[in-house]
């Protein structure tokens, strides 16, 4: 049967179709729709772990008892995951195990685009990519039956545009699912002392002296020979964009990136004039293919940085196509990614803007207040940066830092990998004033469970972490909880715990909006009484979206009501948008905000 | 009929798109989805292409869809976009550098003021539509938002303008009611086949 598929929904797929019913990993963009998608097929068990490293360790585990895993994570939750990964290339495992890292050329979604093909290199690990959805489900497949043949682990790497891009698939009846799990003890593969590991490196060598055999006749590595003018070796999506332009060139169209086929690509680059290595962010395969010795062209001809479209392939070989279209020439006000209407972080980031502190950032939708107009955070690293970063700055700072290096984390960030510094901070004495902004659920990336939420992936009912009792026992000195919608508190507590001596967290905890879960109570929207309305533009600074600037002199003169001397215009809210969080009504000096009768 | 003469013969061999623009939260995601569910279901190779995750907060969306007999990319270069689909007035001046002189283009008279507009550093370009019409022949301008109030259901602007656009495609209305209603859920299903069918007739 035909359906049309996202990649990330194909990659379930076809790990169900092939009897895989383990899976595990930590969600982020572009990956997380792998493991929702796969934990609601049946027999199947899911969980997300709380980072990439528990998420590798917990699959590896599965996969030492026999079973088939799989593992997922974006391109940045495999550096967390660095560790056990470049050890269980030495070990294999004794079922399987294969690794999804879902890279983000263009930084759709991501801190960094850094190139994942790498880590197959440096980590000894054989890596397929597909390059659209039916691919995406086949490749999965084949990773797994990799993973066994050759016991190693496999990554399948997947970008942005083919983890969210849809595409037809045909789907398959499930194969059975064979239970193979036991207790098998052999240490000398899985006790990676020096005396073993020495001996588990050499095994290494000779698996990848395999793949690399196997990669030579493997049906995925193909070529399609049409003009011999021009050839381009290719993988993933960028292989689609090409053929879209230049259907005339020929092609070696490579499924697996790590380890290279070197006689196929010295056959290929026989048969064509010119060779062209075309493919995202770095030379991966053109370095490679220059240390053959073979004469090819690529980032001397194509863009290292940023995600590609056939506009991109066509211009670095045609040179550049002039606009057919006259565009207006007219000021196009940007749109970029905004705190939402009743965003519990606004409240909180209104008040961090204002007491002129260090606000050490941390990735989750709280990192969008770094724009205008809240400008409430002032670096952001990598998930769990904040915490360490304060303390280390406030240490550094000496008496210059006292009350002025604020940490701000979300729940699930805070979970996924500020404990431990958390724990650095109260152990070495810190000074910082930690916030977790706890709005209950993993929001950025789409309401994903965590350990403190009370609920596990599958739905089952969890124990549920609770954040006060565990920032007093790793030892910080004064623990508070706020609301963020109640903005004097915030501030007052804010203001003691910078003022106070030794290690401070504060929960600023209030339900995501959007989070159904927390949402119970009825909130009136909010208007403005412009006859009471000063033009002060309070209001305007939480840069909330319902709330708009009206000046006088864009509107009709009847319209126009002016309350004091230099009053240049009004404010509006637009009701249909606001959630009636009434932060607004907080900061505004002359009462003008009131509820929608 | 002057519309019957709009409607454009599908050639399979030829891959052509839909290029959709507008603002996280009007259902962009959903319109494309069934979009290509019509597509795929009459016979053709489709793909789309979207980016999820955080320029889904309140910032601009885009959807690409590309059918024909076999679609390599799933998205379209610039200057090469058949048809553009503006949820929003101002969304439909962002891509224009994404279509060709024929292109043909439907715009929902809506604004929603982004934050450089709110803040009252820029002017909303109110004058959006005019300026498109400049350059380009065929503007058809809906209120899909009144057409989904009118249909029972204002969420369902995103199915009144696949309406309005199922008057430029070649496709069955009975594979178009067919989709819809495997899409939606129970409850919204007549709400949002009533959007579709007076956007088509808009």
């Amino acid at each position: 049967m035909k359906v049309l598929m996202s990649g990330n929904e194909a990659i379930a797929r076809g790990a169900y179709e092939w009897g895989i019913r383990f899976g595990v990993g930590y969600p982020g963009t572009p990956s997380t729709e792998i493991l929702e998608e796969f934990s609601k097929y049946d027999g199947v068990y899911a969980e997300w772990a709380p980072n990439e490293k528990v998420a590798l360790e917990v699959g590896i585990g599965a996969a030492v008892a026999g079973a088939r895993a799989l593992v997922t994570m974006k391109h940045v939750g495999v550096n967390v995951a660095a560790d056990p990964l470049f050890t269980v290339s030495y070990t294999g495992t004794n079922g399987a195990l294969v690794i999804i890292t879902a890279d983000d050329p263009s930084l759709h979604s991501s801190q960094n685009e850094q190139d994942n093909r790498n880590y197959a290199k440096f980590a000894k690990i054989p890596m397929l990519e597909p390059a659209d959805s039916q691919e995406a489900k086949e490749f999965i497949k084949i990773a797994f039956a990799l993973s066994e043949k050759f016991d190693t682990p496999v990554f399948l790497r997947t970008t942005t545009r083919v983890s969210h891009s849809k595409s037809v698939v045909i789907i398959e009846d499930p194969l059975p699912a064979e239970d193979k799990t036991e207790i098998r003890i052999t240490p000398s593969k899985y006790v990676m002392v020096p005396a073993m590991a020495r001996l588990r490196r050499l095994e290494v060598e000779k698996r990848t002296q395999a793949l690399r055999e196997y990669a030579e006749t493997f049906g995925e590595n193909r070529m399609e020979i049409n003009s011999t003018e021009v050839g381009v070796i290719t993988a993933g999506m960028p292989y689609n964009y090409t053929k879209d332009v230049f259907p005339e060139f020929s092609y070696l169209k490579l499924g697996m990136v790590h380890p290279l086929p070197e006689k196929l690509i010295r056959e290929f680059a026989a048969k064509v004039k010119k060779l062209y290595v075309i493919e995202e962010l770095d030379p991966f395969i053109e370095e490679q293919i220059r240390a053959m010795g073979v004469e090819v062209a690529g980032k001397d001809v194509f863009p290292f940085t940023n995600e590609f479209d056939p506009g991109v392939i066509e211009t670095a070989l045609k040179g550049k196509t002039p606009t057919t279209v006259k565009l207006p020439e007219v000021a196009i006000p940007p749109r970029p990614p905004n705190l939402c209407p009743g965003s519990p972080h606004r409240g909180l980031f209104h008040v961090l803007g204002k007491l002129k502190t260090f606000v050490a950032g941390d990735i989750g939708c709280y990192t969008l207040s770094f724009m205008k107009p809240l400008e409430g955070m002032h670096s952001c690293i990598c998930m769990g940066a904040s915490v360490g970063m304060a303390h280390g700055m406030s240490k550094a700072l000496k008496e210059k830092g006292k009350g002025k290096v604020v940490g701000v984390i979300g729940d699930g960030t805070f979970l996924h990998s500020g404990i431990t510094p958390l724990l650095n901070m109260a152990y070495n004495q810190g000074e910082a004033v930690i916030v977790i902004c706890d709005n209950r659920t993993t929001a950025m990336t789409g309401m994903q469970e965590h350990p403190a939420t009370g609920y596990t992936l599958q739905g089952a009912k969890a124990k549920e972490l609770d954040i006060f009792a565990l920032a007093k026992v790793l030892g910080i000195d004064s623990v508070r909880i706020i609301d963020p919608y109640d903005i004097k508190n915030t501030r007052d507590v804010m203001r003691e715990e910078l003022a106070r001596p030794g290690s401070s967290v504060v929960i600023s905890r209030r339900s995501c909006v959007l989070f159904k879960r927390h949402q119970t109570e009825i909130r009136k929207p909010l208007r403005v009484d412009v006859n009471k309305c000063v033009g002060c533009r309070n209001c305007i600074g939480l840069g909330c979206p319902p709330i708009a600037w009206r000046k006088f002199a864009d509107m009709p003169a009847d319209q126009v009501i002016k309350n004091a001397k230099k009053q240049e215009g009004n404010s509006f809210i637009d009701a249909d948008l606001c959630t009636g969080c009434t932060i607004c009504q907080q900061v505004c000096k002359v009462g003008a905000i009131v509820e929608v009768e | 009929m002057s519309k019957k003469s709009s409607i454009e013969k599908i050639n399979p061999a030829e891959v052509r798109s839909v290029l959709m623009a507008g603002v996280g939260g009007q259902g962009i995601l959903r319109a494309s989805d069934i979009l290509c569910l019509v597509m795929m279901k009459s016979g053709m190779d489709v793909k789309k292409s979207e980016v999820h995750g955080m320029a889904q907060r309140g910032g601009c969306v885009t959807s690409h869809v590309r059918y024909g007999s076999k679609v390599y990319s799933p998205i379209e270069r610039k200057g090469n976009v058949d048809i553009l689909l503006a949820f929003e007035k101002l969304e439909s001046l962002r891509y224009l550098d994404y279509l060709k002189p024929d292109s043909r283009i439907i715009i929902n008279e809506l604004e929603l003021y982004p934050p450089a507009v709110n803040l009252g550093d820029m002017t909303y370009p109110g004058q959006a539509i005019d300026l498109v019409k400049e350059s380009f022949k065929t503007v058809k301008v809906v209120k899909a938002h009144e057409i989904a109030r009118k249909a029972g259901n204002i969420r369902a602007e995103n199915t009144a303008l696949l309406g309005v656009l199922s008057q430029w495609l070649d496709l069955e209305i009975t594979m178009w009611e067919k989709i819809i209603r495997e899409v939606f859920p129970k409850k919204v299903i007549d709400a949002n086949l009533k959007a579709f069918h007076l956007g088509r007739a808009a």
